[in-house]
């Protein structure tokens, strides 16, 4: 496992008596793009306010690459390198959209190289007509980009997505799809996205959670023929 | 935070307040100089709360506590001394220290912004009941006495530093006070304006975001109370000079809420607003002292409803639309 870039060991956390999430063991490669899927309350998102530092786990183990990051503080393991996009954009409202990329980019480059990114990013989620703006007065696609973009602009080596195609127009979406996999050529990242059109524009693994575990784990087009993944989704009690 | 305007800003009010600073000796006689060095005093007082509640987003009840513990510094310091430049220096690092300690237990401790608020006022009254309860010969520091409720009179003011004889005349100290205030505020601004500062107003913003980004709010929000807590310190030290005095109403909580209102009424989120609540504040307290019509608290508590209600944003904003609208 010595190509991982991030492994969780039994990883579970529980709020009273549910079990949001229930013993992941879940391994991403280097490079790799994985699509998380799975119906509400899947356990999704909480898998990822896990990685993240913003939930600790009640047990199991968190690895970014071979380093144990469990219980980290949130802004320590920004700092090895995840990065994330939340469900809900998670912005600085009173700020321009230059600022967030600007704020990103610079923890870790020197202040000349940081315009640069910042008009490079611009460019490169076609904001920079609204670079001086501020971000709490766009629409909710162009929040998504925003935050997208904050995020490449801090060049994390593993980048989660929590529903990037939400709120898009079909034509978003596609140009989103298209951004997620120039972005996978050089970073490895994990998208949750409830859209299969877009899942299917993107993935190669997909894996499926259901009530807080992995369901199953397979390329795309034999899960799409997958009876207990058909069953999670149409609300039948199947599980495994 | 617009780069261009932002600097705009603030060099026409460092000109404007260099050109009082110059100008108002000439003109005023000394009753009023001594009331504008009061004034100035108070306004450093008021930046530093504007910092840490209108950018830092740190809503602190208590900035009265740095205040006094400042002002009580320079006293006992000054008094053991017999001269005031390592008091002046202290007044600045004591409560300083003191802010960055009480900051930990709070920022590391999480506590949530409403506990943060009940905090700090916390410790500003314990600190006036505590200086209140000092009086009689027991309590002493060296040979500085506390004094209690009495106060501590006749304290060494300024002097040329190195030259305990040569003290500041009133001239001399409104140079001083004015050329804190413009050093404070120019300083501020630049903080403001760097890396550091950026990173301070997007915390105000979000929290939760500047953490996905690899910031720590903790130390971030730790070095703003502690920076606000020194800049308070310094306004003590002033305060205590200019009347040769200090008592425990510094800490007192009519102290600690005008502070707030000079915020609120000049408005949050900006430096200038702050320095223009506390002069048109103060300016009414005085006016209002010299009448017996109306109680100078109840005013001022209409003042603050009123500006709550109607202009929540301050004076200072309000104008800045309006003028950008026109």
């Amino acid at each position: 496992m010595s190509d991982a870039i991030l492994q969780t060991v039994g990883l579970s956390i529980r709020f009273g008596g549910v079990e949001a999430v229930r013993h992941v063991n879940f391994t991403l490669a280097e490079r790799e793009l994985r699509c998380l899927i799975g119906p509400n309350g899947a356990g999704k998102s909480t898998l990822f306010k896990l990685l993240t530092g913003q939930l600790k786990p009640t047990a199991g183990r968190i690895l970014f690459r071979g380093h144990d990051i469990t219980g980290h503080h949130t802004h320590a393991i920004a700092r090895r390198g995840i990065g994330i996009k939340t469900q809900v954009p998670s912005l600085f409202d009173g700020l321009t959209v230059h600022e967030h990329l600007w704020l990103s980019a610079r923890r870790t480059h020197p202040a000349e190289r940081t315009r640069a990114i910042a008009d490079e990013i611009l460019e490169r989620i076609g904001l920079t007509a609204v670079a001086n703006g501020a971000v709490g007065q766009l629409s909710h696609g162009l929040r998504q980009w925003v935050e997208l973009g904050t995020v490449l602009a801090g060049n994390p080596d593993l980048i989660l997505l929590d529903e990037p195609a939400a709120g898009m127009t079909h034509d978003e979406v596609a140009r989103t799809a298209e951004l997620v996999r120039e972005i996978n050529r050089t970073h490895a990242l994990i998208v949750v996205e409830h859209d299969m059109q877009f899942v299917k524009m993107i993935a190669r693994t997909v894996t499926v959670m259901h009530q807080g575990a992995v369901l199953v784990e397979d390329t795309m087009d034999r899960i799409l023929k997958n009876a207990t993944v058909r069953d999670v989704y149409l609300g039948k009690h199947g599980g495994s | 935070m617009s780069g261009r305007r932002w600097w705009k800003g603030s060099i026409l009010t460092t000109a404007a307040m260099v050109l009082i600073a110059l100008g108002v000796p000439q003109v005023v006689d000394q009753f009023g100089l001594l009331q504008l060095t009061v004034f100035a005093a108070m306004c450093i007082l008021a930046l530093s709360l504007g910092f840490v509640w209108g950018y830092g987003g740190i809503l602190c009840f208590g900035q009265s506590a740095f205040f006094g513990l400042g002002a009580y510094t320079y006293a006992v310091t000054a008094i053991n001394l017999g001269e005031s430049t390592v008091a002046t220096l202290l007044a600045l690092v004591v409560p300083a220290v003191f802010a960055a300690l009480l900051g930990y237990f709070m920022f590391y401790g999480r506590l949530s912004d409403v506990y943060l608020g009940v905090i700090t006022l916390s410790v500003t009254l314990i600190f006036f009941n505590l200086m209140n309860s000092t009086a009689g010969d027991a309590y002493r520091v060296g040979k500085a006495r506390l004094n209690g409720f009495n106060g501590m009179p006749s304290l060494p003011t300024l002097n040329v530093p190195g030259d305990p004889g040569r003290l500041l005349d009133p001239a001399e100290t409104f140079y001083l006070v004015m050329a804190c205030l413009v050093i404070v505020y120019v300083g501020l601004h630049v903080l403001l304006a760097s890396h550091f500062g950026r990173v301070v107003v997007a915390i105000r913003e979000n929290e939760a975001r500047c953490e996905l980004l690899g910031y720590d709010v903790r130390l971030h929000k730790l070095l703003v109370f502690t920076i606000g807590g020194g800049i308070a310190g310094l306004a003590g030290c002033l305060f205590a000079n200019w009347g040769a005095f200090v008592s425990p109403n510094v800490f007192s909580l009519t102290m600690t809420s005008q502070i707030i209102i000079w915020v609120i009424v000049g408005g949050l989120g900006t430096l200038l607003g702050p320095i223009i609540g506390c002069l048109i504040m103060q300016y009414l307290a005085t006016a209002l002292g010299t009448q017996q019509l109306a109680n100078t608290s109840l005013v001022f508590g209409v003042i603050f409803l009123a500006f709550v209600l109607l202009v929540p944003r301050g004076i200072v904003p309000s104008l800045r639309r309006l003028a950008l609208r026109a």
